[in-house]
């Protein structure tokens, strides 16, 4: 797909002086890079190879739960009390996009708003653009982006989640899920699904009362992973309570993951899924391009509509035909260097 | 991945009169666009700050308390200092017209009074993301 590369407007400004810039806290840089991968730019896949090595530092924590309980309210506070720490906080806050019209109103920045100018924070929305599991396809390349730039603590936040949303969890080093009193019996909290991904669970609105039947019934779903036991925290963002347990808590499960070796698993299976994923999307562009793999593909699709093959064997006849061109592609280029060892 | 049109929708200063950017946000919203909305009382530097780590197309300013003509410009001049004058601005509100084309020369590039059509808005926003 060609599209002017209009986010890039200064043609002076390359790519490697935006990571530049980044890497010395720049948060227009920060801002720039974030928008030329999710808006998935031609230069998206080498900035994120230029910014990569530059990542590992800091802790993601990702925030997930009903809409209205209270996430951003809890974030704007947690990033105050870890800004009182020294430490630099980004944030990355999704919200849904509308499926009709594919706009979005994005209005997490409100609950935020107290962070003004902090240089030390740094905020970014971003709409799901239609893909599910409560993020967008981006929210990971933007916080490795920030990861780059040096934030030490980078919150993710989820679209208001149901009950199934849990690619979080796959991807946070830490992942809090977040509810709120009144909103159910015991039953549901037995329920598979989000209640089950938290390593960290806060009871938020406490200033609500009636708190204790949701501590007592999630206290006791909780099951011990790994070593740790998630805790059950009792917060208000309203009135400021709770929250130094929470950073404390959010700090041992940090140190809980580095000193039994987790965060190095963590991580791996985070690489695992986004090469998986890479792989997957470099092949659906593939077969949707005019090379002979985009052309077996369209004989398949007329196979399959035919009645003559199967969806099925069409895939796995469609995977050869990948791997096959992909050996001759390595084919081509060697001869050439072979032929050059022949003549010096 | 289509190109998405991105708009910070703001409040300046110190009135709470925020149905009328309600109203853009979800026009916006529904002419395909990203919105961010920051609530109310920002003071033109938390604007400016959020535009840039929105890297956001453009602006819309909503001010009802009559002191646009010191926020509008601020929001302008600030921008620049930030090297992001290439973010557009667009003023709305109740606006004295004799005030509209100060503004215009301060560096607002459009100011909508009460009762412009929201199909106008939509078109200024999507022209100014072009560039145009």
């Amino acid at each position: 797909m060609a599209r002017p590369v209009r986010r890039l407007r200064r043609p002076r400004e390359s790519l490697r002086e935006y990571v530049d810039d980044l890497r010395h806290g720049d948060k227009r840089a920060a801002a720039k890079l974030i928008s030329l991968i999710e808006d998935d730019e031609p230069e998206a896949a080498e900035a994120v190879g230029l910014i990569h090595p530059h990542t590992g530092r800091a802790h993601v924590v990702g925030f997930t739960g009903p809409p209205g309980v209270g996430k951003s309210s809890l974030i704007n506070r947690l990033v105050r009390a870890f800004r009182t720490r020294g430490k630099r906080v980004g944030v990355v806050a999704v919200d849904p996009t509308s499926p009709f019209t594919g706009g979005a109103v994005l209005g997490d920045r409100i609950r935020m708003a107290e962070t003004g100018t902090d240089p030390g924070v740094f905020i970014r929305s971003m709409a799901t653009r239609g893909h599910a599991g409560g993020l967008a396809l981006a929210t990971f390349d933007a916080v490795r982006v920030l990861d780059a730039m040096g934030l030490d603590i980078i919150f993710v936040e989820t679209v208001g989640a149901g009950q199934s949303e849990v690619e979080i969890a796959t991807r946070a080093h830490t992942t809090v899920v977040v509810e709120m009193p009144m909103t159910g019996d015991v039953v549901q909290t037995m329920k598979a699904g989000i209640l089950e991904i938290g390593d960290v669970y806060v009871v938020n609105k406490v200033d609500l009362g009636n708190a204790d039947t949701l501590v007592a019934n999630l206290k006791f779903q909780v099951l011990a992973r790994d070593g740790w036991t998630p805790p059950v925290v009792r917060t208000s963002a309203l009135e400021e309570r709770g929250i130094a347990d929470l950073v404390s808590v959010l700090e041992k499960h940090r140190s809980h993951l580095k000193s039994t070796g987790q965060l190095r698993r963590k991580e791996e299976a985070r690489a695992r899924q986004e090469i998986l994923e890479n792989a997957r999307r470099l092949l659906a562009d593939r077969v949707r391009s005019l090379s002979p793999l985009g052309k077996s593909f369209e004989a398949l699709a007329a196979e399959v509509a035919a009645r003559r093959l199967d969806p099925h064997t069409a895939a796995s006849r469609l995977l050869k035909h990948a791997g096959r061109s992909a050996i001759r592609g390595a084919v081509r280029r060697r001869p050439r260097r072979a032929r050059g060892a022949r003549a010096s | 991945m289509a190109k998405k049109i991105r708009v910070l929708i703001a409040k300046p200063g110190l009135d709470g009169h925020d149905r009328g950017a309600k109203v853009i946000a979800r026009a916006l919203r529904d002419a395909g666009m990203e919105v961010i909305y920051t609530g109310l009382r920002q003071t033109p530097e938390d604007i400016v700050e959020a535009a840039i780590q929105e890297d956001v197309d453009a602006i819309g300013l909503s001010c009802l308390s009559g002191a646009h003509m010191t926020l509008f410009p601020e929001v302008v001049k600030l921008l620049k200092r930030r090297k992001s004058g290439d973010i557009v601005v667009a003023g709305g509100g109740i606006i004295p017209e004799d005030d509209v084309p100060k503004l215009k020369k301060a560096g607002i590039k459009e100011v909508f009074g009460p009762g412009t059509p929201l199909a106008h808005i939509v078109d200024f926003f999507r022209k100014a993301a072009k560039g145009g």
